[in-house]
């Protein structure tokens, strides 16, 4: 009987990167061999890169974004607004928004509250982001959740919770996408667009 | 095996990187789940949104098989919905409480057509708060009806009159007057006017948490104790937030 045809060491590599999302066990194979084949030119940087993300990178305790100091260099950037602060889910959300040149603060909640996976208030940053709002020189939460009953639903929660803070709490606008054309919107879209018209 | 039917989404579970599993509930199979593939895309999130009426198709190998489901939106519930915190936290403690309690794939028409009706009214913005508190009620002590589990308001279960009746016995479900609860009434859940039928009264916040504490109290001893659950905690944000 043949023995197996690759070695356990790039056995453990192949399947290390298939857990990775986007990749599958046949584009964790077709990665690794890539890696191999370019050797000290990709893998070694890589596995630097990797060790350098492992040790350094943690989470702000201050907003929750990830950074390699703490606070991170969005808390402390003295050219940002001080008294907006934008709340978003995920880490992602905010990398989206800086891409949208938003010039504020962030707090990130780290999911949203959702009856089937057993989320609830205290599995997020909720208690953290009502004392900052309250204490810091905040003036104005813009949440900034996704369109979806999960997402707008820990909007109005908050929106109960900060009611207390003497803040503004404002929301994202919903609507038509730049580029869409309304005979391709879904309904709810279309709907949503239609109630939040405005005076043109 | 396959089937098409009108249905409406109860929940959708991530499942992988672009799948989702989605609860339905269907007028002629009840709660049915099925796999979605290419859920993540854009289009197909705000379709599987809870509340939403779809045409949904379902095809497996087998019937007992997860199957994979397709659909195409009719009623575009959840958008809506959402801009209004009390129907939004109305519909998630619906869609969960169907998802707790309602058995896969037994049919109940009736609790279908009275979800579609409630989700429907939680729809108009003129409904208040109040409106949308006893029409969830009503929902709930249907849904306990639809089980096999129905509450009995004709009569006093002690005296037999069939006035005055304002409490129900926590233990046997069925009304209780004024006088025949004498000393006991402390004990007993207080029957809310709004769901004796003709009542004119106004109905009151009071009233409504009342018919709250009376169906969750049977939704809980009947429905969700056998299984070790308890009330799902969308319920518990809807009613924190009717109290506030």
């Amino acid at each position: 009987m043949p023995g197996p045809i690759i070695g356990p060491e790039i056995d453990r590599l192949i399947q290390l990167l298939a857990r990775l999302p986007g990749l599958g066990p046949r584009s964790a194979r077709r990665a690794a061999l890539d890696l191999l084949k370019k050797g000290e030119s990709a893998m070694a940087p890589l596995a630097d890169a990797l060790r350098d993300a492992a040790e350094n990178i943690t989470a702000c305790s201050a907003c929750g974004n990830l950074d390699t100091s703490d606070p991170c260099h969005i808390c402390t950037d003295p050219r940002r607004a001080k008294n907006t602060l934008c709340v978003v889910e995920e880490v992602a959300d905010l990398w989206a928004l800086e891409r949208a040149n938003y010039g504020g603060q962030y707090h990130v909640l780290g999911g949203v509250l959702s009856a089937l996976d057993g989320v609830g208030p205290e599995d997020l940053s909720i208690a953290s982001l009502v004392s900052r709002a309250g204490q810091d020189d905040i003036t104005e939460v813009i949440l900034a959740m996704n369109a979806t009953v999960d997402g707008q639903t820990t909007a109005h929660y908050i929106t109960d919770r900060l009611t207390d803070c003497g803040v503004s709490v404002t929301r994202l606008a919903h609507g038509v996408p730049v580029g869409g054309e309304l005979d391709y919107l879904d309904d709810g879209t279309l709907a949503q667009a239609m109630k939040a018209r405005q005076p043109f | 095996m396959d089937w098409t039917e009108q249905a409406i989404v109860l929940a959708a579970r991530k499942h992988g990187e672009g799948s989702a599993i989605v609860e339905l509930l269907t007028p002629h199979l009840g709660r049915h789940a099925g796999l979605v593939r290419g859920a993540s895309r854009p289009a197909m999130r705000g379709i599987l949104q809870p509340g939403n009426s779809v045409q949904a198709s379902w095809k497996a190998r087998l019937a007992e098989h997860l199957g994979t489901l397709t659909m195409e939106m009719t009623e575009a519930r959840a958008a809506l919905i959402m801009t209004r915190p009390e129907a939004l936290l109305a519909l998630s403690s619906l869609c969960a409480l169907a998802v707790a309690v309602l058995p896969e794939r037994e049919p109940h028409r009736d609790v279908y057509e009275a979800t579609g009706h409630v989700l429907d009214l939680l729809s108009h913005e003129e409904m208040t708060p109040i409106d949308i508190g006893q029409t969830l009620v009503r929902w709930e002590i249907g849904l306990l009806g639809s089980l096999g589990f129905g509450l009995d308001l004709s009569a006093c279960a002690v005296t037999g009159e069939v006035d005055n009746l304002i409490y129900v016995s926590p233990r046997s479900g069925r009304a209780v007057s004024q006088e025949g609860a004498g000393e006991y009434a402390a004990r007993l859940l207080v029957l809310p006017p709004f769901l004796m039928d003709g009542d004119p009264q106004e109905v009151t916040t009071e009233q409504v948490q009342d018919g709250f504490r009376l169906s969750g109290h049977f939704i809980e001893l009947m429905l969700l104790q056998p299984h070790q659950q308890s009330l799902p905690p969308a319920r518990e944000r809807y009613l924190q937030h009717l109290a506030d």
